[in-house]
């Protein structure tokens, strides 16, 4: 019998503790003060990238590479199809920024004020320690320690993209910007030329890795452009879960933020990579995401999205091989004021591939949720399907969401499907629950848990809680009633 | 014909059904009262509510009748704190609380109850996960197990007639008018409220769903409860035969007595109203 409920008495538990966690906006609002140690002042031009090369000591192909990049990101115009970007101050971005530094596998050694911020944001200690570590392994025991000797041991390489530059060289040329090439937009060009840090994982053939792997990158320094550049490749046979998450501090000016993740899934291989994002409401997020799938190859991209005044986000996945498949859950806030152009990309390039979307938006107030979709099924991807479901939640009477999915079907053989539902929670709704002694808050926490039921497993717990306080946040902001 | 109908009974008979007299047997230690004090309220700037004077006592069943528009559901709405609703005169006392500037979870929690006359869906949410929450932030005294809970729910869905799969549904989502009825007086079964106001219970309900409704009302009745039954029918109020019956019309109540005033309603309308008041 006890059985019967357990899943109710798993939500129940999780209500109480989100009764508990209360959140002050002050707790949002801190900035803190690391000096980084050299930056690049701020604007972009030859000189300045050649500096970054210099400073970095890379190979002379890469310079050559980050030249050619910036030629194409000066030659490309912004794009003007989706969000109005004019609000992004090219003139005043640093483009490098090296921060004081917070890679460190000894907690001692992680500098009080990071320690202070995830105090602030109620982080629980044992993740702190994981949040804290750059590139670091964590366990389920909470031990910060060096576990990469245990992965090392099996061929496992897992660093800095700087670092695998210098120690692997050529393995890292056979992958840098074959699947994003700068010449695939404007960001992406921009991040060529000025990319710093990021992570660089391989995993060889056969090698399954059942730990997530985990990185953590914050933004320090106002007017810090973010270029982080992410190469991860599971080679054949090979099994990988990649995490990485976001937070940054709140800026009064805009911030650029521009990543590069590419994911090579090789024939047999299964990969998935899990980002979770929470920018301060300053940033621009422009990053580009994409995955090589082969021969019977799994990609899956698990993205949450909460922070950020701007997302332009749609992981992509190329079906390169017969029966390669793509699964995308995102799930996105946008918060009053902000805007969230998100999706995904299919492209079927070979028979019996298969891909499945699922999009799933939260709209506060005036806030913005797009979904934007590409699907394209080639000539003699026979076989092939996809399905695409967007689910939009809109907290407010007045909130707006809004899908464009784009279809290039061109395989007759080819069966797809397209699914959207809109829920809206406005003063009726909420005033309903409250009528039966629900607080505003348990309401709000109620509707939005259920609204991510059937994704809860997929996306990290921690993620749910903290979109759970945001929203929560951005509510008692609207103003509580009586 | 006209003086058969006494504008309020002079005759304050407690009317108490069979089926309850062990609850009245018991001993009582606190009746509820909700005092409605020269109650005006706006919504969207429109003055729709101009002083209403209301007292429902536990024990008493009140009728409010009143043509369309009148203002019988903003009544209601005000009562639970509606925020689109802005209260600009009077107030509303319950049990000596005041809670006239309360949140609707407050008057939730101090034992008031408004069954909505079009109860909104709400997506995502579960029905059964709400029932247990609402339940606990109105009785936090009550620790049974969530497992003893629901096998108390699934009784009373059972006699309201709600199949028990409706547990895993959304709140309302996609529920026939007469299923939004019949969760409504689930809702208060459970929730055990002091003070119930009843919007419309009626309306949408075909007549075998009307009888189970008003046989829940009935089992409900007790002398800790009070009633305040909203309808421009007379078909409930001859189930559930109120004591008082009360005629708002444009935001003011213009009329009280007895059942016999819901029938005389139901033979010539509202219109001869205006005339006598
Ligand atoms: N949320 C609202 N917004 C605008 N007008 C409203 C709203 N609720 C009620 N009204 C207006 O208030 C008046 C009374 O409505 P209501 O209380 O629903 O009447 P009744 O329930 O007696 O039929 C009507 O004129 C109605 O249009
Ligand atoms: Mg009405």
């Amino acid at each position: 019998m006890e059985t019967e409920y357990s899943k109710e008495e798993e939500m129940e538990k999780l209500l109480e503790d989100l009764k508990k966690s209360n959140v002050r906006k002050e707790d949002w609002e801190f900035h803190d003060n690391l000096q980084p140690v050299y930056s690049t002042g701020a604007g972009l031009n030859r000189k300045i990238v050649e500096e970054i090369s210099e400073i970095k000591k890379e190979p002379d192909w890469m310079r050559r590479f980050r030249l050619k990049a910036l030629e194409i990101f000066q030659s490309k115009p912004v794009p003007t199809w989706g969000p109005d970007l004019s609000g992004i101050d090219w003139e005043n971005t640093k483009y490098y920024t090296r921060p004081d530094e917070i890679t460190t596998n000894n907690w001692d050694e992680v500098p009080d004020q990071i320690k202070d911020t995830f105090k602030k944001l109620g982080v629980p200690e044992m993740e702190q320690k994981y949040l804290a570590g750059s590139v670091a392994q964590y366990d389920s025991e909470g031990v910060y320690h060096n576990l990469r000797k245990v992965w090392e041991d099996k061929g496992v390489l897992f660093m800095d993209l700087d670092l695998a530059l210098k120690t692997h060289p050529d393995l890292v040329k056979d992958y840098f910007c074959k699947a994003v090439p700068p010449t695939d937009n404007k960001f992406a060009a921009l991040n060529g030329a000025v990319w710093s840090g990021g992570s660089f994982l391989y995993v060889p053939k056969g090698v399954k890795i059942d730990m997530p792997l985990q990185t953590y990158f914050r933004m320090n320094g106002e007017q810090t452009g973010q270029f982080e550049h992410t190469i991860v490749v599971a080679d054949e046979g090979s099994s990988v879960h990649y995490i990485e998450g976001c937070t940054a501090p709140r800026y009064e000016k805009n911030s650029l933020h521009s990543a590069i993740v590419e994911i090579y899934v090789n024939k047999n291989a299964h990969a998935r990579y899990t980002s979770v994002q929470n920018w301060s409401k300053s940033v621009y997020n422009m990053p580009t995401k994409r995955a090589w799938v082969e021969e019977n190859g799994q990609m899956e991209w698990v993205g949450g999205s909460l922070g950020s005044k701007v997302t332009m986000l749609y992981p992509s996945s190329y079906l390169r091989g017969p029966h390669a498949s793509a699964h995308n859950l995102n799930v996105s806030l946008a918060g009053p004021g902000t805007i969230k152009d998100t999706g995904a990309k299919a492209l079927h390039l070979a028979p019996y591939t298969s891909s499945r979307i699922v999009a799933k938006s939260i709209s506060i107030e005036d806030g913005k949720a797009i979904y934007r979709g590409l699907l394209r099924m080639n000539k003699g991807a026979v076989h092939s399907k996809s399905h695409v479901q967007c689910d939009a939640l809109l907290i407010n009477d007045e909130s707006q969401s809004f899908t464009f999915p784009h279809d290039e079907i061109y395989e007759p053989t080819a069966t797809f499907g397209h699914e959207a539902t809109v829920g809206r929670i406005g003063t009726d709704e909420l005033t309903y629950l409250r009528s039966r002694g629900l607080s505003e808050d348990e309401a709000s926490s109620m509707i939005v848990l259920g609204f991510l039921d059937d994704v809860m497993k997929e996306i990290p717990m921690e993620f749910a809680v903290e979109m759970n306080r945001l929203i929560k946040l951005e509510m008692n902001k609207l103003g509580a009633v009586g | 014909m006209r003086e058969r109908y006494i504008y309020f009974s002079q005759f304050r008979h407690k009317k108490v059904f069979k089926y309850n007299l062990f609850i009245c047997n018991k001993k009582v230690q606190h009746l509820p009262e909700l005092i409605i004090k020269n109650l005006s309220a706006s919504v969207e700037g429109k003055q729709i509510l101009k002083g209403v004077n209301l007292t429902v006592k536990g024990g008493e069943i009140h009728a409010l009748m009143g043509p369309n528009g009148a203002g019988k559901s903003t009544l209601g709405n005000v009562l639970i704190g509606h925020p689109n609703y802005v209260i600009n005169g009077g107030s509303i006392i319950l049990d000596g609380k005041d809670l006239t500037g309360k949140t609707p979870e407050e008057r939730a929690r101090a034992g008031l109850f408004l069954a909505f006359q079009s109860p909104v869906a709400v997506v995502g949410v579960k029905l059964s996960a709400f029932m247990r929450a609402a339940y606990k932030q109105v009785h936090p005294e009550d620790k049974s197990k969530l497992s003893e809970f629901y096998d108390r729910m699934k009784i009373h869905m059972k006699k309201v007639g709600l199949d028990e799969s409706f547990m895993s549904r959304s709140v309302n989502d996609g529920f026939s008018g007469g299923e939004r009825k019949r969760f409504e007086i689930l809702q208060m079964m459970i929730l055990r409220p002091k003070i119930v106001v009843l919007d419309e219970i009626d309306s949408g309900l075909d007549v075998d769903a009307l009888k189970l409704v008003a046989e829940e009302i009935k089992e409900y009745y007790s002398q800790e409860v009070g009633f305040l039954i909203i309808t421009h029918y007379q078909r409930i109020l001859k189930d559930i035969e109120p004591e008082f019956v009360h005629i708002l019309k444009d935001g003011k109540i213009v009329m009280d007595g007895d059942n016999s005033l819901s029938l005389r309603i139901e033979e010539e309308g509202y219109d001869w109203i205006k005339n006598t008041a």
